[in-house]
């Protein structure tokens, strides 16, 4: 019986693990692939049209391309955590920030031939821009207490106006090669450069995880706001400063995606990036009301939708509706979190336990 | 405290914002401020101050009269920044209508039906002389062009056609998209390979642009036996969605000899993702790529030959509008109510720098 006990103990610990769903999906698209096809985990070392060496594949598709992807589910898990509400606006605001990097790069000509700034000065515009439109946020939500996702309304209406009015609606293309080095691959590196951007961006958050209180005060912000202010910490200055730190993720992801075209169109870029971001969080098992937070299994769950839209592209599914299976993930995640749902598999699992117990 | 002070804010900003919004309502707001002003300077005696804002109130009737003669025009488009097709179409349309060539020109833009319908509602509230249109989708139309008949308001359809009565319109300056799909196709088939393997990008479903274009190529690919579609996959226009799509035609290993873009951004992306894939695209090489709407850029990309062909599609309709306006108002008749525009279609082999200068938008 104490071993039928530990046994139970054992999965009910796995079962309860933030991680268990995010790996769950994961082995389950893995599969569904293996079966359909396997040779869509092979890799494969070829040559690019410039002349470099460069791996392809699909697991390596998945990683390039949702490399955007896991840089905003850092930022985005932050703001949820502290605020309790998401940012909306982040796919308007990856225009600004994309918009204003070009606007420094090509100067007021939209076709230049050469660069007129150093790509260094476009990239840090673009982060004072994604912070600015961060702060901007940040203001409305911790110091006006506006719900999240009204606050941020305002730029997810206004981001891509406001991000073609920067270059007087006109669409500059960037004229250095180097610069689309962000987006593609460095020459004799055959890894997609996305891939580094990615993993330089985690290192840098497990780096501050590990060394500052962020992730504490931000977790306890989100928990309890009177108790944390009790205990010395500025809440609002909290809040206001994740919604700062996913303005600067907003803006690294901008320079990947303006990098991979060298040009910009306002109307589409990152288009739906946002509801993307707030479900890589969800998907890491995070409670979308904020409080404790897994930065890792959010991560894991951006690479997770990648993972899903790359199948469902393979699948030959018409990318329009892409969205519609993206949302039955998203009501799979809401019931299966639902404490009511949670309640109820809990109670079934100890009558099981009882019966088992009764025959034994 | 801070409520309230965040609700007389929002208040500022929504009335605020209403003013801007309703600009007619503003300026006859004024009219009827100007007029009792006026008649309040009748009864009593003329003081100084007063007398300065008479000769106010009395400049902005004036201005209210001038702008009694304007055409109204009531302009619903796609977003502008949606493509460099949008981008010149509007600032043709935006060359041509605006007071210095007598319009009163209002402008509304949307990429979805409903939304453009309700633009067209309000225009129709708002009593415009003409309403343009270039319609998101080509269902849809039939009660609201109704509504604007009732009222007198003459509808001008330009850039796409639409699933409707064509009383409802008194014309239609339009490109035809089939024949653009036509064009493209016959080239094709003038290539002379001997299997053709398509990666079919196609636009927004449903816009008249992306049926026509497809229309051409599905009839062919239907009734040749070499010529198969790998892959017919939406993009919406949008060169990141073609970049992955073709990415992941790639990583199946599908074999594949031509791109059929249904713009030129789209075919950007295909581009760049055959370029990362280390697959040689343009005259002579091993992927055939073909755009459409002759963006300056692409049009350089075919005098490079890293493309193969694009097809024209003619954004600059404003003179033809203007023209069937005058004639209206000049109380002619109009003989032709569609109009198809000329559209040229461009080989990477023979184009020159004096054609992506002219045609290039």
């Amino acid at each position: 019986m104490s071993k039928d006990s530990a046994k139970g103990g054992f999965w009910r610990k796995l079962v309860s693990h933030q991680l268990f769903i995010p790996l769950v999906a994961l082995i389950l698209l893995a599969v569904i692939n293996l079966i359909h096809d396997p040779s869509f985990f092979k890799i494969t070392l070829g040559t690019n049209n410039a002349g470099y060496p460069a791996l392809s594949g699909s697991l390596i598709t998945i990683l390039d391309y949702g490399s955007e992807l896991a840089i905003l589910a850092i930022g985005m898990t932050l703001v949820t955590a502290a605020s309790g509400g998401q940012d909306i606006s982040v796919g308007a605001t990856i225009a600004i920030a994309g918009s204003a990097m070009l606007r420094v790069l090509c100067g007021s000509n939209s076709r230049p031939d050469t660069l007129a700034a150093p790509i260094i000065v476009g990239f840090i515009v673009a982060c004072l821009a994604g912070m600015a439109c961060g702060a901007f946020n940040g203001m409305l939500v911790a110091y006006f207490k506006i719900q999240p996702m009204i606050a941020t309304l305002i730029l997810f209406t206004a981001g891509r106006s406001i991000a073609a009015w920067i270059n007087n609606n006109e669409l500059p293309i960037v004229p250095d090669p180097k610069f689309g080095y962000f987006g593609g691959f460095i020459p004799g590196v055959p890894i997609p450069t996305t891939v580094f951007i990615a993993a330089a961006c985690i290192v840098v958050i497990a780096l501050v995880l590990r060394f500052t209180n962020l992730g504490l005060y931000t977790q306890a912000v989100g928990i309890n706001e009177s108790s944390s202010r009790l205990n010395g910490i500025n809440p609002n200055f909290i809040k206001f400063i994740t919604f700062v730190i996913l303005g600067l993720c907003v803006a690294v992801a901008a320079l990947i995606k303006v990098s991979r075209l060298s040009t910009i169109n306002y109307s589409v870029i990152a288009k739906d990036i946002e509801m993307d971001a707030i479900l890589a969080v969800a998907l890491g098992g995070n409670s979308l009301a904020g409080g404790k937070f897994n930065m890792w299994a959010s991560i894991l769950g951006a690479y997770i939708i990648q993972f899903l839209t790359t199948t469902l592209y393979k699948f030959n599914v018409s990318s329009d509706a892409l969205a519609a299976y993206k949302a039955i993930v998203v009501i799979i995640l809401v019931v299966v979190s639902a404490p009511v749902f949670r309640d109820w598999i809990s109670q079934f699992a100890k009558r099981f336990a009882k019966t088992q117990k009764e025959v034994g | 405290m801070k409520k309230k002070l965040l609700s007389v804010l929002l208040t500022g900003v929504v009335a605020a914002g209403m003013l801007a919004g309703c600009g007619q309502d503003a300026t006859a707001q004024a009219a009827a401020e100007a007029a009792a002003v006026s008649e309040a300077v009748d009864e009593a005696v003329a003081e100084a101050v007063v007398e300065e804002a008479v000769s106010e109130a009395v400049d902005e009737a004036v201005a209210e009269a001038a702008s009694g003669e304007l055409i109204k025009v009531g302009i619903i488009n796609n977003d502008p920044n949606e493509s460099g097709y949008r981008t010149a179409n509007d600032a043709d349309l935006k060359a041509m209508f605006n007071e210095e060539n007598g319009y009163d020109a209002s402008f509304a833009y949307s990429l979805k039906n409903d939304e453009q319908i309700a633009a067209a509602q309000k225009f129709i509230q708002d009593e415009v002389d003409y309403l343009l249109l270039s319609a998101a989708d080509t269902a849809g139309w039939d009660s609201v062009l109704q509504d604007a008949n009732d009222a007198g308001i003459s509808v001008i359809l330009f850039d796409r056609t639409i699933d409707a009565d064509p009383s409802l319109y008194v014309a239609s300056i339009v490109s035809d998209m089939a024949k653009e799909g036509q064009n493209a196709v016959d080239w094709l088939a003038s290539q002379d390979l001997d299997e053709y393997n398509i990666i079919h990008l196609q636009g927004v479903m449903g816009s008249a642009a992306q049926q026509g274009r497809t229309g051409a190529l599905d009839e062919k690919a239907a009734a040749e036996d070499n010529w198969n579609i790998v892959k017919q996959q939406t993009a919406e226009w949008n060169a990141e969605k073609a970049q992955q799509i073709v990415q992941s035609v790639i990583d199946s290993g599908d074999k594949f000899n031509v791109i059929y873009a249904e713009n030129d951004d789209m075919a950007k992306g295909a581009v760049a993702a055959l370029d990362a894939a280390g697959i040689s695209h343009g005259v002579g090489k091993d992927v055939i790529v073909m755009g459409f709407d002759c963006n300056e850029w692409a049009l350089e990309e075919l005098l490079n030959g890293d493309w193969n062909f694009d097809q024209q599609c003619n954004p600059f309709q404003a003179s033809y509008i203007d023209e069937i306006i005058k004639k209206l108002e000049n109380g002619e008749t109009i003989d032709e109510k569609v109009i198809v525009m000329d559209e040229k279609g461009f080989d990477a082999s023979s184009i020159s720098q004096d054609d992506v200068d002219t045609y290039g938008i």
